[in-house]
């Protein structure tokens, strides 16, 4: 069976439009792996028991952050697999580890593998051991096991959910809400921060927490949010844990939808003000103007969505004045909602053709539905079909391309540089995207040089 | 415990070592793998992913298809993927999960030689060794497929030589009647030779020799070209990867060996070798032959056993240091002497390199080398990728070596 590689949207499945195949590697790297979203725990030691072929990548990552001194290991060998003592191993292997290190870390990532899931090691007593042996230390519970990925969660979002069960709420800040479940902190302009500053809360991001203790006191905030889908389960187990709020406010491109999650945000700011004043700020909107504190009532809040949609529509005006008619490719990497930002941008007359995924976010199923109805010609692309390896990437005029695999696709320099929705939230994120695509259709990068490279954001000696 | 590390990392495993060394052969490698070992490959192993379309690709074994031993899954996607992509031949590599559930893959190479018609081969590996052994294994089953038109053979455990005493042929083979003056390298990967140009000069010292390089397996060299190394007279031996594949053309063929890099003063030795042994038939290994002097100190090198060896043997020979190799990756014991350290693991090398004056090693593993020691930081893409890889020396090149030479001092 001959498998596509590029498919109009009007003939593309929901939500797996390519069939299963061998799988290739496009040499993109900008996302973050389970090594840089662990070294955001401050002060972790991160700690891998796997054969070499598997530890290999995780620490070079680590070596390529400059941190290769938080990051130690235990190699399996043939022999432990044959006889049995993988949990042994495991177990006596760390706490050398441990004794090794020049001090104690006061959390370690340990991360067990598809190796441990396979041979069915008991990992409660690993952990029971280590944690009676080293009772200063919170052992954070990492997976490094991609073997059970197709069907269930992924090592990435496994990591995100038990790197916050070390959060510990021993006095609740009642002033503060927590965004978790990121890799970056949002932008100084995003919406979350100006709304939340005008109600006089202070918004603690976690990728920003320099200290272990300072991480852990993230639990002390009265409101988690998280912004990206991997953040998801994240905020609504460490919000049920520790009994508080919880709230998934998604990054999209859709008008309205931001419009509800900032209703739902404000609605419970008001009703927490009830129960407990707090003195409010005032803060400028983006047009400059000063927002009024205390309570907004729907005419207000409907006035603030007004404005705020109103300087996303300039700058996407301005963005296309540039651009013209130029086409436009964006890939999944770039955001989690690229067919959210197909869709936006096509409204707003740009000639987008193509968007790369290999499986459509379920957030998404709206903006796809809405595209195969009017945009039915966009050709969806598979990033990791083996044709993929060989397709030409060259484009035959100027292109510009939001997203690292889609600029390597496209052969082209002309791109925005950005993964996982980089630090955009809000009406803020698409004047910001507008920003940025004009940045991008007006300077070349060095797409050779920056697409490899791994963890965009994090530090990288390559 | 040995196999714990603090801080420095792994070489480069058994399954990019595969990878590595049949990149440019023309064929499709197929990793059995879940997830990572392709990334990991073409991230930290590999340096020509970005501009060369090499066809590798992982098969995203699934829980499910693990258990329930769905291999005609993979045999479906490798025939559909091979239907589009017309590869020479197909290389199956393996990663631990394949490993435990026994996975047949000499078997599953049968069956897609048979359906496709194209020659298909199992490339030993399955995560748990250093790319040494992955790339000498697939050398040797690449070579197998090439040279005898072998298929779908499973090249099974490790290469049984003898360890330490004299090399000598194992004579199982009249000697080839190949052109005179034409030699095979072998072992040759961006792993060991990842500075640009590299192969280039290497290609070159022999050329000026006057010798015709046949083949070089394999960096820079056409598929077409590799099928004719039984055509020369002797083979050299470049790296421990090589060194399989080369023991099986002298058992096979009656090709003899020598193992060397051409570094510094001792390419001339080495030189000299390549014409005795093509002369009378004896492998010889003379970077083993540098001994110990009594004066000029101590350096330690470390490394893969052929290139540090023919560096230590060049460093001797200009300076009369007493060098040894601190060899931490699975080469054969042949191809280390009694001067060297074999070790596992970083326990091993940093108590190895407790009394160490003089280093000639990877950045990554100065954490464990002593503070007052004088340190040449040499990058290895086998160890610390692509981290240090604007630093990296093209060993063959004068200037180079004369830099190593000057740090030590």
């Amino acid at each position: 069976m001959i498998q596509n590689i590029e498919i109009p949207i009007r003939e593309a499945e929901y939500p797996a439009p390519f069939a299963h195949a061998l799988e290739f590697n496009p040499p993109a790297h900008g996302t973050w792996n389970i090594v840089h979203i662990g070294m955001n725990v401050p002060e972790a030691q991160q700690i891998y028991v796997c054969a070499v072929n598997c530890m290999r990548g995780v620490v070079l990552t680590a070596a390529e952050m400059n941190r290769a001194e938080r990051f130690s290991f235990v190699i399996l060998k043939e022999e432990d697999l044959i006889e049995g003592t993988v949990e042994d191993i495991t177990i006596q292997g760390v706490a050398d580890v441990l004794r090794k290190l020049p001090k104690l870390p006061p959390a370690v990532c340990l991360f067990t593998v598809c190796t441990h899931h396979f041979l069915g090691c008991d990992i409660n007593r690993i952990y029971r051991e280590l944690e009676e042996e080293f009772p200063e230390i919170d052992f954070i519970r990492g997976y490094m096991d991609p073997i059970l990925q197709k069907e269930g969660l992924t090592p990435d979002q496994k990591l995100r959910i038990s790197m916050y069960r070390v959060l510990k709420d021993a006095h609740t800040e009642k002033d503060s809400a927590a965004l978790i479940g990121t890799n970056v902190s949002l932008a100084d302009t995003c919406d979350l921060k100006r709304l939340l500053a005008a109600e006089g809360i202070s918004f603690l991001q976690m990728p920003d927490t320099e200290s272990y203790e300072e991480y852990v006191r993230l639990g002390e905030a009265d409101l988690f949010l998280s912004v990206v889908p991997n953040g998801r389960l994240p905020v609504q187990l460490t919000a049920q844990r520790l009994g508080k709020k919880g709230l998934y406010l998604p990054m999209t491109f859709d008008y309205e939808e931001i419009k509800n999650q900032e209703n739902v945000l404000l609605d419970w700011v008001e009703q927490r003000k009830r129960e407990s004043p707090v003195k409010g700020m005032e803060v400028t909107d983006c047009n400059g103007s000063c927002l009024a504190s205390g309570d907004r009532g729907a005419t207000d809040r409907e006035q603030w969505f007004s404005q705020e949609i109103a300087a996303c529509e300039e700058s996407l005006l301005q963005a296309k004045q540039l651009m013209g008619d130029a086409p436009v490719w964006i890939d999944y990497v770039v955001h989690p909602r690229p067919l959210g930002l197909a869709k936006l941008l096509l409204q707003h007359g740009f000639r987008v053709e193509k968007v790369f995924l290999n499986a459509v976010n379920t957030e998404e199923e709206a903006a796809f539905s809405w595209l195969q109805r009017e945009a039915p010609e966009l050709l969806l692309c598979s990033t990791i079909q083996p044709l993929n390896r060989i397709h030409p990437r060259k484009t035959r005029e100027k292109t510009l391309a939001i997203g690292p695999q889609a600029a390597w696709f496209a052969g082209t320099g002309y791109f925005v540089n950005m993964v996982e929705g980089g630090n955009l939230q809000g009406f803020d994120g698409i004047r910001r995207m507008a920003q940025l695509m004009q940045e991008a259709w007006c300077e070349e990068k060095d797409t050779r040089d920056l697409v490899p490279r791994k963890g965009l954001g994090c530090e990288s000696c390559v | 415990m040995n196999r714990s590390y603090r801080i420095i990392p792994v070489y480069t495993g058994d399954v990019s070592g595969v990878a590595s060394a049949l990149f440019e052969m023309g064929g499709m490698v197929v990793i059995h793998d879940p997830s990572g070992c392709n990334s990991t490959y073409n991230t930290h192993d590999e340096t020509r992913w970005y501009d060369s379309d090499s066809l590798i690709y992982i098969t995203g074994l699934s829980n499910t298809d693990a258990i329930m031993g769905d291999d005609e899954k993979l045999i479906r996607e490798v025939e559909e993927a091979a239907e589009q992509l017309k590869p020479d031949f197909i290389a199956l590599t393996s990663s631990p999960i394949p490993y435990m559930n026994g996975t047949d893959f000499p078997a599953l190479a049968k069956l897609i030689t048979r359906d496709t018609g194209i020659p298909a081969f199992f490339a030993p590996a399955n995560g748990m060794h250093d790319y040494v052994y992955g790339a000498g294994q697939a050398f040797l089953a690449v070579a197998k497929c090439f040279l005898e038109g072998n298929t779908a053979d499973s090249v099974t455990g490790r290469n049984p030589v003898a360890a330490g005493g004299p090399v000598k042929s194992a004579g199982k083979c009249p000697r080839s009647e190949g052109i005179k003056s034409s030699v095979n390298i072998l072992g040759a990967t961006p792993l060991e030779f990842a500075a640009e140009g590299s192969v280039e000069s290497l290609r070159e010292i022999l050329e000026n020799d006057g010798w015709k390089v046949q083949s070089c397996w394999a960096m820079g060299e056409s598929p077409e070209q590799l099928r004719t190394a039984l055509e020369s007279t002797v083979n050299l031996v470049v790296s421990a990867t090589g060194f399989p594949m080369a023991r099986y053309l002298e058992q096979s063929f009656g090709i003899p060996w020598v193992a060397g890099c051409p570094v510094g003063g001792f390419a001339k030795e080495l030189l000299k070798c390549l014409r005795d042994t093509e002369a009378d038939g004896q492998n010889r290994i003379p970077y083993l032959n540098r001994g110990a002097c009594s004066c000029g100190g101590r350096v330690t090198l470390v490394g893969e056993p052929v290139t540090m060896g023919s560096l230590a043997a060049a460093i001797t020979e200009k300076t009369g240091m007493t060098c040894s190799v601190l060899c931490p990756v699975e080469a054969d014991p042949v191809l280390t002497g009694t001067l060297d350290i074999r070790t596992y693991g970083e326990e091993e090398a940093e108590a190895a390199l407790k009394r160490a004056k003089r280093i000639v090693a990877d950045p990554l593993y100065r954490p464990i080398c002593p503070a007052d020691a004088v340190f040449c930081s040499l990058p290895h893409q086998a160890f610390s990728g692509r981290c240090f890889r604007r630093d990296m020396v093209n060993l063959f090149q004068e200037e180079a070596f004369a830099r190593i030479l000057q740090q030590l001092h």
